[in-house]
């Protein structure tokens, strides 16, 4: 073949190229998902990926069987002609820069429509900066720090339910068990000192001062600690009477196995979910701390039921059970996309309306939440959660409020 | 002294003999060899997961999995030595930087890929319970790792400072060239060395894993405290490695329980960058 006939054929071959990915283009849309793959919490990203796979199999494969979830129905996203949905995921590798490095990469490069993401909170604050700088919608279902949504962001939105609220639901708690004659006068939280723990633990400090009880011990650490000893040693002189955990996964191990090696039982233990609630730390030490109280806004729900369903797709491919934050996770990213299929486009502006109009009711969504509908904030004004505690073996069961349990509260920390 | 000031300081001794244990095989590797081991906190995790692995496929404890650890790890360093440091050390300094993290990062994602993201942690009945001396607790897993960190230390030492071995590796570490005319293979003895630090490494991983928690990012949460441990005690000095990492591990302890475990790694800095101002060789190096 002569020099001119090689170019004429790689010049079709790329004419040819060209047009199918044009044609990609069109009948697929694109959004990112950031999450920790490395770094501290690395078995949350595995989980979270997979939990959005199963919500992307939703939207693209037909499934009447899941009742009102939005998308289940037929295949792909009816709004934009069909098109299938497409995740792109970025490693946050767990540092704040890292996580802004890659919002941005996925805006410029991957030229995503809208970004979920990113877990930690202080991971979350930076990745929405890059985000709301190039006008991108940008979704958390699961970063609980309470500043995220008071920086008047345009294009922030936020489905879980926040600091404010869970330290509400603790406070009311406390007092019900106080009610039922367990002693709350001191009170220790301890907590890693990023943007999750930080907020969280100012937030329950200050609505519990404001109801009257007392937090006696205020603990930061930082979450890549290797040694946990000198803080259960403080914690062991003071001997409060609760003991709030605001921990990540590996210092939530930690902490669990420094109790227990220096023999520390506080009566009354909470964990704010994150650590306390990833499967790999109830896989690991759960046996360990039997009793610890933790909130949720996932119940697995009756065989047959949407969410019972759910369940079964997201155990076929990751092995275990949705837990609260990994189903609050896929319910972030089930409402971003369902934004943009009522969008029905993929320019930014509009995908940002349909987010602000966003009225999910109760059946719509996998939650428990009274609902999904933001405020001028960005924040889910219906997001709502109970407690619940580790009891016999390594499932969580509802314990509180009354209506919502299935079990009564045990109040006495076993341990081990 | 109150109880709980003892206690928190036998912690950090025990931790420290800890430090000091996965510090022995950097030590090793670095001073002698002149190379920076950015993939030593990811031997470690290898050494873990062998303990993992041995204890999942023979129920086995550190029995068994420290000297499997041993070997393995030593397997990975000569293969590793071979296969990419020595051609690295013929490169300038910024290769050899970013030849050992890719390698880091290579055992760490393969790690991932083969181990998933997951948490896991050995059964805490491998190593006995807790012992009890007086109101003092301490963790026998730990006791049993601190104790091996005096012995590997003290072993390491005796094979630099009273073998043949250690003399051919001391003098291909001070003069390549000149121990090469003296009928030394200078390869031969810096495999030899990659081997024993990797050796040293696994052993340590398999200990750890007795009280740690395993995954595939625990190296990076262990490496930095090695490379304090091995520049405070003194390139190349295996007992300045304990010395350092007994050091650090009670400096930590009580400053974390004095003053706060935020500030622990303030106080630990601190007298860290004044000990390298007044002593730059390192508490036992040669200057």
């Amino acid at each position: 073949m002569k020099w001119t006939a090689w170019i004429r054929l790689i010049g079709t071959a790329a004419f040819g190229l060209g047009l199918t990915s044009a044609a990609c283009a069109q009948s697929s849309v694109k959004v990112g998902a950031i999450y920790p793959f490395s770094g501290v919490a690395p078995s949350i990203g595995a989980y979270a990926k997979a939990a959005i796979e199963v919500a992307v199999d939703i939207v693209n494969s037909d499934h009447p069987e899941l009742g009102d979830l939005p998308l289940a129905k037929g295949t792909g996203l009816p709004g934009l002609g069909g098109a299938k949905l497409e995740v792109v995921f970025a490693d946050n590798q767990g540092t704040p820069a890292a996580g802004q490095n890659q919002a941005v990469r996925l805006i410029t490069e991957e030229k995503v429509v809208a970004i979920n993401g990113a877990y930690q909170s202080g991971i979350t604050l930076t990745a929405s900066a890059a985000a709301e700088r190039y006008g991108i919608p940008f979704l958390t279902g699961d970063s609980v720090a309470a500043n995220l949504t008071e920086r008047g962001f345009k294009w922030f939105f936020r489905t879980t339910p926040i600091a404010t609220d869970f330290a509400r639901i603790y406070l009311e708690f406390l007092k019900d068990m106080k009610a039922k004659g367990a002693k709350v006068d001191s009170i220790a939280i301890v907590h890693e000192n990023t943007e999750y723990g930080t907020s969280v633990a100012s937030v329950v400090s200050s609505v519990f001062k404001a109801s009257g009880l007392n937090i006696t011990q205020d603990i930061p650490y930082s979450a890549n600690a290797s040694d946990v000893q000198s803080q259960v040693l403080q914690l062991k002189d003071k001997k409060p009477d609760v003991l709030i955990f605001v921990s990540y996964t590996a210092d939530a191990i930690l902490y669990a196995k420094t109790m227990k090696s220096l023999d520390y039982k506080p009566p009354i233990v909470i964990a704010d979910n994150a650590g306390f609630s990833d499967p790999s730390f109830v896989a690991a030490v759960g046996n360990i701390v039997q009793g610890v109280f933790n909130r949720s806004s996932w119940s697995v729900g009756a065989p047959g039921t949407t969410t019972y369903l759910v369940n079964e797709m997201y155990k076929k491919k990751s092995g275990v059970d949705l837990d609260d934050t990994t189903a609050r996770i896929m319910q972030g990213f089930m409402v971003m996309v369902d934004a943009v299929n009522r969008a029905g486009s993929t320019e930014p502006a509009k995908i940002q309306a349909a987010l602000r109009a966003t009225d999910l009711k109760p059946n719509q969504l996998i939650m428990g939440f009274k609902g999904v509908k933001f405020d001028e904030k960005g924040q889910n004004i219906l997001a709502s959660a109970l407690v619940i505690q580790l009891q016999t073996g390594v499932n969580y069961v509802p314990v509180w409020p009354k209506e919502r349990a299935t079990a009564e509260p045990i109040l006495v920390y076993k341990g081990w | 002294m109150s109880s709980t000031l003892i206690q928190v300081i036998a912690g950090g001794l025990l931790l420290g003999a800890v430090y000091a244990l996965f510090s022995s095989g950097l030590t090793l590797i670095w001073g002698m060899m002149n190379v920076i081991n950015f993939a030593h906190g990811d031997f470690v995790m290898l050494g873990m997961y062998v303990a993992f692995v041995v204890w999942v496929m023979m129920g086995g404890g550190p029995a068994a999995a420290v000297p499997i650890a041993a070997l393995v790890l030593a397997s990975v360093g000569i293969v590793c030595y071979f296969a990419l440091i020595r051609h690295i050390m013929r490169g300038p300094m910024l290769a050899q930087i970013l030849g050992t993290f890719g390698l880091a990062l290579l055992l760490r994602y393969s790690a991932l890929w083969y181990f998933g993201a997951s948490f896991r942690t050995l059964p805490e009945t491998l190593v006995g319970g807790t012992l009890l001396i007086g109101p003092i607790r301490i963790e026998s897993a730990r006791l049993l790792a601190g104790v091996v960190a005096i012995l590997v230390t003290a072993g390491l030492h005796l094979i630099l400072t009273r073998t043949a071995l250690g003399s051919r590796m001391l003098a291909v570490a001070e003069d390549a060239t000149a121990a090469e005319l003296m009928g030394i293979r200078p390869e031969r003895m810096q495999a030899v060395a990659w081997g024993l630090g990797a050796a040293a490494t696994g052993i340590a991983g398999a200990l750890i894993a007795n009280f740690f928690y395993v995954a595939p990012t625990v190296g990076e949460t262990l490496a930095i405290v090695a490379f304090v441990t091995v520049s405070l005690g003194g390139f190349g000095s295996v007992p300045g490695a304990l010395v350092a990492g007994l050091l650090i591990g009670v400096i930590e302890s009580v400053s974390a329980y004095a003053i706060g475990a935020i500030y622990k790694d303030i106080v630990v800095y601190i007298l860290f960058v004044l000990a390298l101002w007044l002593r730059p060789q390192g508490l036992m190096g040669k200057a």
